[in-house]
């Protein structure tokens, strides 16, 4: 009863409010409405706004979906806010002119929800249906699409029937299609909506199809599970493709942590325990970066990375230029030595951090363009992800490049393949050693750049990859870069494939061992280091 | 060289100096002893100092009232450094050497279970203050923090009806708390009718950061054509990468809402809150309660820590009721004395700060009301949800079968943490 009672009251009050006078007032009466009354009932006043049919309402429902929409405690009114310093500007809802500003004590929320978030998109949809704007009409036809509210076919037809864009057509078609499965429309219009579904609807009309296979019976469940088995099939090749790039993904961050350890514990054979806080250190040159700029040049915001990049390279490279001249080049030959010793400067550093920064995690903000994400086919590749491979790469490189074509390349590999040869030969090995050094830890301190988009800013960040880079390098094979890389992403791959199957956590238990038994078969990782070197 | 030690000689004298002066001080006043025993450095430091602020805030406005028993309070701090032994060793120092009339502390269940034997043993009395995951009563321990049916069932309550949730991903981090909450909660959604294939439970190692097969899992699972959600029990860190990784793979908290037993204003202050915004988190607290009592709570933590933008959290709730609760009691009593507070505390009320009372229970758990709220912009929680009444905590969980027959009294003459009513017989799971 109460069903019939309201969709009949809302079609009085629709025709109660044709005339424009009226409607003024009404709608904004309405709107003044959503001041009373508790969150549950909420959703009933929505409901009143949208029967107007009057698109003047957008605005005001779009504030209350972002939180924006106050009413004043003395008289009830609801107003759309904007902050002004501590106070906030009020904005009539209907007419949008400034109405004065108040202070936020006087003010106070209109509250919503998730559900009633959902609700609101609905309602906006069926409002902006008939914009001018065609990319609103997508927009619109889109949220439609989401949720197939019945309530929204007559709108939805009566948009297609004057709608002349192609593009939108589309996306009107494919919303009607969804809300015609949940009519009890006739079998072949059913059908056909799934056709439509199957061929153009997407990854998203997947769950609609499952549930129209599950609920209907004949020629319609077929034709339905027909789509899903097709959809299926497609899904389970897209997701084979997604899991190599979460794989790939994964594994240049692995190699990116890795990398400078390949320099430092790789070519010089020196056993950093540091090398975790030099990535650290990066991570908070992004920080100290990114306060400066917000501080003071907001708008280069965007570049904050750009410039944390050289800075981090040069803040950690210089630490570890210390380190070597301080500690490491007296321990030369003694490992034990050099690992408890470096083992202790890393505590030093995270304690100093936590000192001077405190000991909780630290805001880094992505720039916008790393964030969302892009779209290609069954695949989805987010920003952040996307560039830190292609950061990765760039930096292998880069890397690759120095050790192969510079002149410091040459004497690096010269002094770390024969030092007294290199030496007779005027080549400076303590200065190439501290030099070496420097430039491992800088790239672990770029590498700090990047990694301070993924994860938490905090004095542990470099504990949690210290592991995973000595495992990427022993298993690459020691002193070899083409190694690192090929050991970085075949254990994010690996990684990857696994954790479906076995869960996080024992994913990371079984690579473990996986390549302790690596190690067993093949002492010197995958790429074994031969010649001269190896013996000296 | 020589002036360095000489430097290092001259503060440790100058330190035991003062240590010994506060000593001399402290015996010639006759103060009661209220022991603190809160990790201030390692891991747990970020979340434990604030509790300790918060006891020694509470402390100093009880001596500005004149202190208890016509007697001055006196904190005694310690620092059990995150390391779960030393945690035991400490309890024992502050009950056997300091001989402290109660004891507000601990944070993780791993070091409240390591101290339970040394509170048994030498007979002292423990205020914990974190939501836990239930199954344990005991004689000596007060549990001011929400048990599962306090923070965990409700806000599946919440889903259940106020988002119409059929799917539910659980998910955790791999320890003792989530592990058994999601057992409490699996049992719980199946009694209400959920079918085992929509219910997917995930767990991940501490710090976790590489979330993207887990939320595409999650994505997926959500797209079975029902309305899905995930009730998070992950720790700390692993947190702020996974909303970060739910906001890239552009899933919102429209589509899939997800639901946080350990994400607090502490935890969320100095957060990009941005992925965060509109996904929700089950308390009996949150700053943002509107009551004169909690106006007054936050405005002398602010004056106490002399810092405008401190938050105040759940966890400091806790130990403003449970420390108001033993203040009571000792004055009812009249004395310190452990075995006549530990039967007197049990009936007292106190106010709790969301302007209701809060009341210990005869198995030492207390009655709290339930809040949902809403992750804001600015840190802070919007409440969109808060049970009716007050919840009294339940030690065993009436899900679990093995635990659904225990009952805890601890008032004359059952004084039992673990009654089997099916037996009759005090003891078995949890003694």
């Amino acid at each position: 009863m109460h069903r019939l009672i309201r969709p009949l009251t809302l079609l009085l009050l629709l025709f109660a409010v044709l005339p424009t006078a009226s409607a003024q007032t009404e709608l904004g009466g309405l709107i003044d409405a959503l001041s009373t009354g508790k969150l549950k009932q909420r959703s009933g006043q929505i409901e009143a706004i949208a029967a107007t049919g009057d698109a003047r309402a957008v605005p005001a429902l779009q504030a209350l979906r972002e939180g924006d929409l106050y009413f004043r405690k003395s008289d009830k009114k609801v107003f759309i806010t904007q902050k002004d310093g501590k106070d906030f500007r009020l904005i009539d809802p209907l007419s949008g002119e400034l109405a004065g500003t108040e202070t936020k004590k006087a003010l106070s929320k209109v509250k919503t929800n998730n559900r009633l978030r959902r609700q609101i998109d609905d309602v906006i949809g069926a409002l902006t249906l008939l914009s001018e704007d065609p990319q609103t009409r997508i927009a619109a036809a889109a949220t439609i699409f989401k949720t197939a509210d019945p309530a929204s076919l007559e709108t939805l037809e009566a948009a297609i029937a004057q709608e002349s864009d192609a593009e939108v057509l589309a996306a009107m078609q494919r919303a009607r299609a969804a809300i015609v499965l949940k009519t009890d429309a006739p079998d072949s219009d059913k059908i056909e909506a799934i056709e439509r579904l199957s061929s153009d609807g997407g990854r998203e009309a997947l769950p609609l199809l499952t549930a129209m296979a599950a609920r209907s019976e004949g020629a319609v469940a077929a034709a339905a599970q027909q789509a899903v088995a097709k959809a299926e099939r497609t899904a389970a090749l897209w997701d084979t493709g997604q899991t190599i790039w979460y794989g790939i993904s994964l594994g240049s961050v692995l190699l990116l942590a890795a990398i400078g350890l390949a320099v430092t514990f790789g070519v010089m054979g020196v056993i950093n325990m540091a090398h975790g806080e030099m990535v650290m250190l990066g991570a908070y040159t992004t920080f100290v970066v990114q306060e400066l700029i917000r501080a003071n040049m907001p708008g280069l915001f965007d570049y904050s990375l750009a410039i944390a990049l050289p800075l981090a390279f040069l803040v950690s490279g210089a630490c570890g230029f210390a380190l070597e001249r301080g500690v490491i080049r007296f321990l030369y030959g003694r490992p034990l030595e050099t690992l408890l010793a470096t083992w202790g400067v890393s505590l030093i550093l995270q304690q100093a951090i936590r000192t001077i920064f405190g000991p909780t995690n630290q805001e880094v903000g992505n720039p916008t363009w790393m964030s969302g994400a892009y779209e290609l086919g069954g695949l989805t590749f987010t920003a952040n992800r996307l560039w830190i491979v292609v950061f990765a790469m760039i930096v292998f490189s880069a890397l690759f490049v120095v050790l192969k074509k510079t002149a410091f390349g040459l004497q690096m590999r010269a002094v770390t393949q024969n030092r007294k040869m290199a030496s007779s030969m005027g080549i400076r090995t303590p200065w190439v050693d501290a030099l070496t050094f420097a430039l491992g830890s800088g790239i672990a301190g770029i590498a700090g750049v990047a990694l301070s988009q993924i994860a938490n800013v905090s004095p542990n960040l470099g504990q949690n990859y210290i592991i995973d880079s000595f495992m990427v390098v022993v298993f690459g094979g020691v002193g070899n870069l083409w190694g690192t890389l090929i050991g970085a992403m075949s254990l994010g791959i690996a990684n990857k494939f696994l954790e479906p199957y076995a869960g996080a956590v024992l994913a990371k238990i079984l690579i473990l061992i996986l390549i302790i038994l690596f190690i067993q078969k093949r002492p010197k990782g995958l790429f074994a280091l031969k010649g001269r070197a190896v013996e000296a | 060289m020589k002036t360095i030690t000489k430097t290092i000689r001259s503060i440790g004298l100058a330190t035991l100096g003062a240590a010994m002066l506060t000593t001399a001080a402290a015996r010639a006043d006759d103060t009661i002893k209220v022991g603190i025993l809160h990790s201030l450095s390692g891991t747990m430091a970020i979340s434990e100092t604030t509790l300790k602020d918060a006891m020694l805030m509470l402390i100093e406005e009880q001596n500005k009232k004149g202190g208890l028993l016509g007697k001055q309070l006196e904190a005694v701090v310690v620092d059990p450094a995150s390391d779960w032994p030393l945690f035991a060793e400490k309890a024992r120092e502050l009950l056997d050497v300091h001989k402290v009339a109660a004891v507000f502390g601990n944070w993780t269940s791993v070091s409240r279970k390591s101290v339970l034997p040394v509170f048994s043993e030498l007979n002292g009395i423990l205020f914990y203050p974190v939501q836990y995951e239930g199954e344990e009563s005991q004689r000596n321990v007060f549990y001011t923090g929400a048990a599962p049916n306090q923070q965990a069932i409700p806000a599946v309550d919440y889903l259940l009806e106020n988002e119409e949730v059929e799917r539910w991903v659980l998910a955790g981090t791999d320890y003792v708390y989530p592990r058994t909450t999601n057992k409490i909660l699996e049992a719980y959604l199946k009694s209400k009718g959920v079918a085992e294939e929509d219910i997917m439970i995930n767990y991940t190692p501490f710090g976790h950061s590489d979330w993207q097969t887990i939320v595409s899992d999650i994505k997926t699972f959500g797209s079975a054509g029902k309305k899905t959600a995930v009730v998070s029990t992950i720790n700390g860190d692993a947190n702020v990468p996974f909303y970060k990784e739910l906001g890239n793979q552009g899933i919102s908290a429209e589509d899939i809402p997800v639901i946080a037993f350990s994400v607090g204003e502490e935890e969320l202050a100095g957060l990009d809150t941005e992925p965060l915004v509109g996904h929700l988190a089950a308390w009996n607290y949150f700053q943002s309660v509107e009551s004169d009592e909690n106006e007054a709570f936050i405005e002398t933590w602010k004056a106490f820590t002399g810092d405008e933008n401190r938050v105040t959290n759940d966890p400091m709730e806790a130990h403003y009721i449970g420390f108001n609760m033993w203040v009571k009691a000792v004055e009812k009593a009249g004395t310190t004395d452990v075995d006549t507070v530990i039967d007197e505390i049990i009936g007292v009320a106190v106010p709790n700060l969301s302007g209701g009372y809060s009341a210990m229970m005869p198995n030492h758990h207390i009655t709290k009301p339930v809040l949902i709220g809403e992750i804001q912009e600015d840190g802070q929680f919007e409440i969109v949800d808060e049970t009716d009444g007050l919840v009294a905590g339940d030690a065993w969980s009436d899900y679990l079968p093995d635990s659904a027959k225990l009952i805890s009294d601890w008032r004359k003459p059952l004084s039992c943490g673990n009654f089997n009513v099916e037996t009759a017989t005090c003891g078995g799971k949890g003694s």
